[in-house]
Formats: structure tokens, C-alpha cells, sequence
């Protein structure tokens, strides 16, 4: 069956053909993130402000429901939203094909935008000050679970979508041979998130109607073992997005070829086959496991999935350094580094990304996933702390990347104040890491997260950590502060891009 | 490029040196850290606990408040203070929004710990060690525990459990 082709237009750039449908749907993926980024955003600075005791700014009651909403608003929102865009890059874009079933690519998104709303409106109501992992027995109202059901949904049939594009590709000849590496690593984004997006039904469907009062709650540890088969494991999902980024930004900055193809396809594969009994980090210091249990599965099974990591650890920068060396930059050990295009937004935050999620985010997680080790991190900031380098440092710090590139190249436009745009992402990564290592500073005097007042003033007995902890918590807020500048300078920037950048005729 | 069809055959395609080398490193140390986990739980002595039992909130309870009537010493802003015998069950009752009894222990005894949340979760954080167990509701967590130093500890929630979290603040001492 042979696609209309007057709905496809072909890039001047990169010569991809583009499937109007395909691109509609990436740009308004695209900019929902974006506007749920910049809530989240400002709510992740009055959080942190009051978390910085000095400044104390919101009351108890707005921190619990603003945290709640942070925690959907980005983990949830802005990070899920931002990867169906990616998938149908991925696919669709990146293999020139069209778009298999567009409607159901609506269908997609609409499910997502009425789940997220409805999820949201119940969290600013004040129904569902439970957090995004909502713990039974806490209850939110069913509306609530409900929101999240659909939005999960939603996000099922994205990736649906994204394996029928892939397929329509190769069997209509629009794409031949083997899947490009980027495809590859979308498609193991993909598997992993309907594998997690299951689990995620499978918690969300009994507790939904149990806070409808049809059915009784299910055991705690139940919960708590299944909903992280969906938390968890869900951000295999972001890790394997974003790992496709890192190659993808890899090749539009600099030109580079993945040194070894088997090797990078190896390394995503170890991702979807191990990265899921690793979940059970979560349950470290909890009854209802044993030791020799706990100790197997958060040793990742012979720690396989960190050797994915690994292997992309060198890969990228391997990669990279021989894309720089080709171009003559080969004086001395360093000169490929000196000579990198720092002032390309794309490339500074590939760099951030990679050493924010390598050195602070990576290597936090396989310690405190330790079953000694957890004993002394669960549940304090160490572990905002940790996914903060992670998912924020990490993984949107490369999405923040790859739209300088998404903008012209799917939007059209040229990018809107460019010498913002060169130093946003050194403000966006910069202010994270000193954001987040001052809160696993704070964390291993056992300051807790999701708390309003560490210091338990009101309560009989009140603890004092002491002035370094104050210190921490102070710089903790200085790095919010600057990364939340980095943050919104992104969101102008994309949003000014939209409105008044510079048509890019084709 | 990473968005292009990789030439055919580029699965047999030679690993470079360096990245051979890379991978091996990776690997034993990937096997280091996994052989050290089930090794550290042997050699060191602070592990999470294993034995656990089923129980319902108002049985948990029932023992509780047994344990508080037979070991009573005092009490602190209305919470009672127990001082049990060296080597005994002892018992941590968690909810919204207070930990009960304040336990009363002996430095260097060792003291079977029974945790257990009557309506939410709640989340055992000892301060200043900065040791931190969940209190699941239904689940009598037993930790066999050996207190080292003498003070006052704290017990923190750590677990969201309402608009109170922050002031559920306990309290153990240890002489
Ligand atoms: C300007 C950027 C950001 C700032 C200043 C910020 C700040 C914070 C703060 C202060 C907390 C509360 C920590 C606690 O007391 O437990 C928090 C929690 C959290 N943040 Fe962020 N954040 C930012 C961006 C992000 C992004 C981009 C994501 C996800 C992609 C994210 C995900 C989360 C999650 C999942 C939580 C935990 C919520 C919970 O405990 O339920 N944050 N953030
Ligand atoms: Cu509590
Ligand atoms: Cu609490």
C-alpha cells in the first residue's frame, strides 16, 4: 500500500522524508511536555525553597500536594509526553516511513492529556495528597487512579503505534535492512515501557476500584512489589531513551558512527532482559522478602544491566573522540576535546547529561541499591538526590538536547535567542549536580525526604541536625535555584521558537 | 550514523582493543559487585532482617499495649517509656502521627524488635545513626537489634503518611 505521498515533505537537512501526521504528532508531544515542565519546574523551586530551612516557603499542606504534582507533573508528564515524541521520531522520521494508524497516535495523546488532567485537577483539589507512588493504605480519591489508568493507556498504544511504524516501514520497503542504532534503542524503550506499563495496570486496576470502594485493598508489599515493577522499571525506559539520544546527539553534533553496532544493540538488549528484577531495590528494608532474595535481584542478576551502562559509557565517548579525531583535531591527547563545539547547546548537554547521569546519578544507584548500603539511604535525600542526577540531570537534560535539533528540523523554525540557548544547558546541568549532590550530602545525616520540616518543631521531640546540614540544604537551594533558571530559560526559548522564530523554508 | 541501517554483516564485525578491554574490566568488576553483596551480608553484621510475620493492625496492637501495661517505667509528653528485660521481644508501634512506646534499652543487649504500623505506612528512621526500616501495616517486622553507644535517639518517619509526617517524631533511649 503505497502512502500518499503529497502528505510527506522531505528535509533539507538530513534528507529524512517526514510523514505529515508523524510530524504533527512529535510537535504536540513535544510541547505538552514542555508546558509540564515548566509547571513542574516552578513547583520544583518552591520545593526546594522550602526545603532550604531558611527560607521555608510554602506551608505543609501546599508542600505535600505541590511535591505530589511535581512528581507526576514531571516524571510522569513531562518525561512520558517528551518520549512518544521520541518514539515517532524514532520510527517514523528517522526510517522515512509513515506513520502507521495516526488516529490511534491521537488516541495516544488524547488518553495521556485527559489522564494527566484528570490526575492533576485531583491533586490541586487536595484529593490525592498521596505522592506519585500513592502507598495504600493512603487513599486518593478513585478519580485519581483513574487518571493514571488512562494516561498508562495512552502510553501503551504510543508504543503500539511506534512497533506498527517500524513494521509498516519494512514491509512497504520504506526502510530496508537492519534497524538504525537510534530505532534499536527506541524499540527497547518501547518493549521495556509495555512490560512496565502492564505492571502499572496490574496495581492501578485493583486499587482504582478499591478506592471505589468495589473491592478490598490489596496487602501493602503487594503494592509496593508491583508498583515498582511499574516505578522502577519505568525509568528503564528513560534510561534506554535517552542512551537512543546520546547516540542520536552523538551523530547530529559531531557526525559520529557507533564504533561497534554489535556491541551498542548488546548492551540495550541486557537492558530490557535484566533491568526489571532490579526493582526490587525498593524493597531493601522491608519485611516480606528475604535476604538471599533481595540480595539476587538488586544485584541486577550478576549486575548485567550495569554493564549495559558500561558499555555505553565508552562507547559514546569513544565514539565521539574518533568523529572529532576525523576531523583533524588530533594534536595531543586532548585536542578533540578542546576543540568541541561547547557552544552548541546540543553538544553541552550531551557532555552534562552524560557525566550528571554517569558519575553522580549511575553510580549512587548501584550503591545505595546495596542491601547494607540501603539500610543507610532509604527513603532520606540521598535518593532525591540520586534520581534527581539521574532523570533530571540525566535524561532531561539530553531531551533539552535534542530539541535544539527537533526545532528546526520539525518545527521549522530556527532557534529563538541562540546565545541563550548556548549556555542554557550548562545552568540547566551545572545548577542539578550541585542541586543534587548537596542533597545526598544532606541525606547521609539522615535528613528525610518528602519532609516539610526536618526539624519536627511542633513535635514533642524535636531533632537539630546541626549547621553543615543547614550549609547543605542552603547550597541545595542555590543549585535549584540556577538549574531552575537553566530550566526556564529552555522552556522560553522553545516557546519563543514557536511564536517568533525564523521560518525555515524548505 | 545512528540513524542509518548499519552495513550488513556488522554483527561479525572485530571489536576494537580498547573497547575489548573496556568490556572485560566492566564485567569482572560487574561480577565483583555482585559476588560482594551475598559477601557482605556473611561478613558484616548489619543486614535488613528476614523474618517477618503476618499480623493484623488490631492484633499488633493488642500485643503492643500488653507490652506497655507489663514493662511501664514512666512516661514523656504522654507517651508511655518502657524499660524490657536484656534479650526480650520489644515492640514499636507506628501511626499517624506518633511512635509508641518510648523504648528504654540497655547499652551492648541485644533486644528482638517487633515493627509494625496500625493504619499506614510509616518509616522507622533512627536518628542520628541514620538507619531507616519500613513499618508496613500487616506485617510484624522483626529486627534483632544490639544498640552500641548510649543516648537518645530519634525515631523519624521517613515514609509520607499524612499532613503530620514531619511531626512524628520518636523516641529511643539506650544506657
Ligand atoms: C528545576 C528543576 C527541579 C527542581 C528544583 C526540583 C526540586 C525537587 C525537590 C526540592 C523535591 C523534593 C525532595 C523531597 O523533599 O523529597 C523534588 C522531588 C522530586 N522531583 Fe524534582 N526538581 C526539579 C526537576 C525535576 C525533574 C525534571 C524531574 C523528573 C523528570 C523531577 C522529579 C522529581 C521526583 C520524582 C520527585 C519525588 C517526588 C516524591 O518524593 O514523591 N524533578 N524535586
Ligand atoms: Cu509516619
Ligand atoms: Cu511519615
Amino acid at each position: 500500500m503505497a502512502a500518499k505521498s503529497e502528505k510527506f515533505r522531505t528535509c533539507p537537512t538530513t534528507g529524512f522524508k517526514i510523514h505529515g501526521p508523524a510530524e504533527t504528532l512529535i510537535q504536540i508531544n513535544a510541547v505538552t511536555a514542555i508546558v509540564f515542565l515548566l509547571v513542574g519546574g516552578i513547583i520544583g523551586l518552591a520545593l526546594a525553597l522550602t526545603r532550604w530551612q531558611a527560607i521555608h516557603l510554602l506551608n505543609d499542606t501546599l508542600f505535600y500536594r505541590l511535591l505530589s504534582l511535581h512528581g507526576i507533573a514531571m516524571l510522569v508528564a513531562w518525561i512520558i509526553f517528551f518520549e512518544m515524541a521520541i518514539l515517532y521520531f524514532a520510527s517514523a522520521v528517522v526510517l522515512s516511513a509513515r506513520l502507521a494508524v495516526p488516529w490511534l497516535g491521537w488516541l495516544q495523546y488524547l488518553l495521556m492529556l485527559v489522564g494527566g488532567a484528570i490526575v492533576a485537577v485531583q491533586i490541586l483539589l487536595g484529593n490525592a495528597d498521596v505522592m506519585f507512588t500513592s502507598y495504600v493504605p493512603l487513599q486518593a480519591h478513585h478519580l485519581y487512579y483513574l487518571g493514571i489508568i488512562l494516561f498508562a493507556v495512552g502510553a501503551i498504544l504510543g508504543c503500539v503505534v511506534f512497533f506498527a511504524t517500524v513494521v509498516a516501514a519494512k514491509t512497504e520497503g520504506a526502510h530496508t535492512g537492519y534497524l538504525p542504532l537510534v530505532t534499536f534503542g527506541a524499540a527497547a524503550a518501547a518493549i521495556i515501557a509495555i512490560g512496565t506499563l502492564s505492571h502499572g495496570a496490574i496495581v492501578f486496576i485493583p486499587t482504582w476500584l478499591w478506592a471505589a470502594g468495589l473491592v478490598p485493598m490489596m496487602d501493602v508489599e503487594v503494592y509496593r512489589l508491583i508498583f515498582w515493577g511499574f516505578g522502577h522499571s519505568s525509568q528503564q525506559i528513560n534510561v534506554c531513551a535517552m542512551v537512543a539520544v546520546w547516540y542520536l546527539l552523538g551523530t547530529l553534533t559531531v557526525g559520529s558512527v557507533p564504533l561497534n553496532e554489535k556491541v551498542c544493540r548488546s548492551a540495550f538488549v541486557l537492558y530490557i532482559l535484566f533491568i526489571n528484577i532490579a526493582s526490587e531495590h525498593h524493597l531493601l528494608v522491608d519485611p516480606g522478602l528475604s535476604a538471599a532474595h533481595k540480595t539476587w535481584n538488586t544485584g541486577y542478576f550478576m549486575h548485567l544491566a550495569v554493564l549495559a551502562s558500561m558499555i555505553h559509557a565508552f562507547s559514546i565517548p569513544a565514539a565521539v573522540e574518533v568523529a572529532l579525531r576525523k576531523k583533524g583535531y588530533t594534536k595531543g591527547a586532548f585536542e578533540w576535546l578542546k576543540k568541541a563545539p561547547w557552544g552548541n547547546p546540543g553538544w553541552s548537554a550531551l557532555v552534562l547529561s552524560l557525566i550528571g547521569f554517569g558519575f553522580l546519578g549511575g553510580i549512587t544507584g548501584v550503591v545505595y541499591g546495596t542491601e547494607q548500603i540501603n539500610i543507610i539511604a532509604h527513603n532520606n535525600l540521598r535518593i532525591p538526590g540520586h534520581f534527581h542526577a539521574t532523570v533530571v540531570c540525566g535524561t532531561t537534560l539530553a531531551f533539552m538536547g535534542i530539541t535544539y535539533y527537533v526545532l528546526p528540523l520539525i518545527f521549522r523554525r530556527e532557534v529563538a535567542f541562540p546565545q541563550l540557548a548556548k549556555i542554557q544547558p550548562y545552568l540547566f546541568g551545572i545548577g542539578m549536580m550541585v542541586f543534587s549532590t548537596a542533597m545526598m550530602f544532606a541525606g547521609g545525616f539522615g535528613v528525610s525526604r518528602r519532609s516539610w520540616d526536618m526539624n519536627g518543631v511542633e513535635s514533642a521531640f524535636a531533632v537539630d541536625f546541626g549547621p553543615v546540614v543547614d550549609i547543605a540544604l542552603a547550597i541545595m537551594g542555590i543549585g535549584a535555584l540556577v538549574g531552575a533558571i537553566g530550566g526556564a530559560l529552555y522552556c522560553v526559548i522553545a516557546v519563543a521558537t514557536l511564536l517568533i522564530g525564523k521560518k525555515i523554508n524548505a | 550514523m545512528s540513524v542509518t541501517a548499519p552495513q550488513p554483516g556488522f554483527f561479525d564485525q572485530p571489536l576494537h582493543k580498547e573497547e575489548k578491554i573496556w568490556i572485560a574490566l566492566a564485567f569482572v568488576w560487574c561480577i565483583f559487585i555482585t559476588v560482594a553483596m551475598p559477601w557482605w551480608h556473611i561478613a558484616g553484621n548489619q543486614n535488613s532482617s528476614s523474618e517477618f510475620y503476618k499480623i493484623s493492625g488490631e492484633h499488633f496492637s493488642t500485643i503492643v499495649d500488653d507490652f506497655i501495661a507489663k514493662n511501664k517505667t514512666g512516661e514523656e509528653a504522654g507517651i508511655p517509656v518502657v524499660s524490657p528485660p536484656p534479650g526480650s521481644d520489644i515492640f514499636l508501634r507506628g501511626q499517624q502521627w506518633a511512635w509508641d512506646p518510648i523504648l528504654d534499652l540497655k547499652v551492648n543487649e541485644t533486644y528482638r524488635l517487633h515493627l509494625s504500623s496500625i493504619d499506614v505506612l510509616h518509616g522507622m528512621s533512627i536518628h542520628p545513626i541514620n538507619m531507616n526500616f519500613e513499618a508496613v501495616p500487616g506485617w510484624d517486622y522483626v529486627l534483632t537489634i544490639t544498640p552500641t553507644t548510649s543516648g537518645d535517639f530519634r525515631i523519624i518517619c521517613n515514609e509520607f503518611c499524612g499532613v503530620d509526617h514531619h511531626n512524628m517524631i520518636g523516641k529511643i533511649i539506650v544506657k
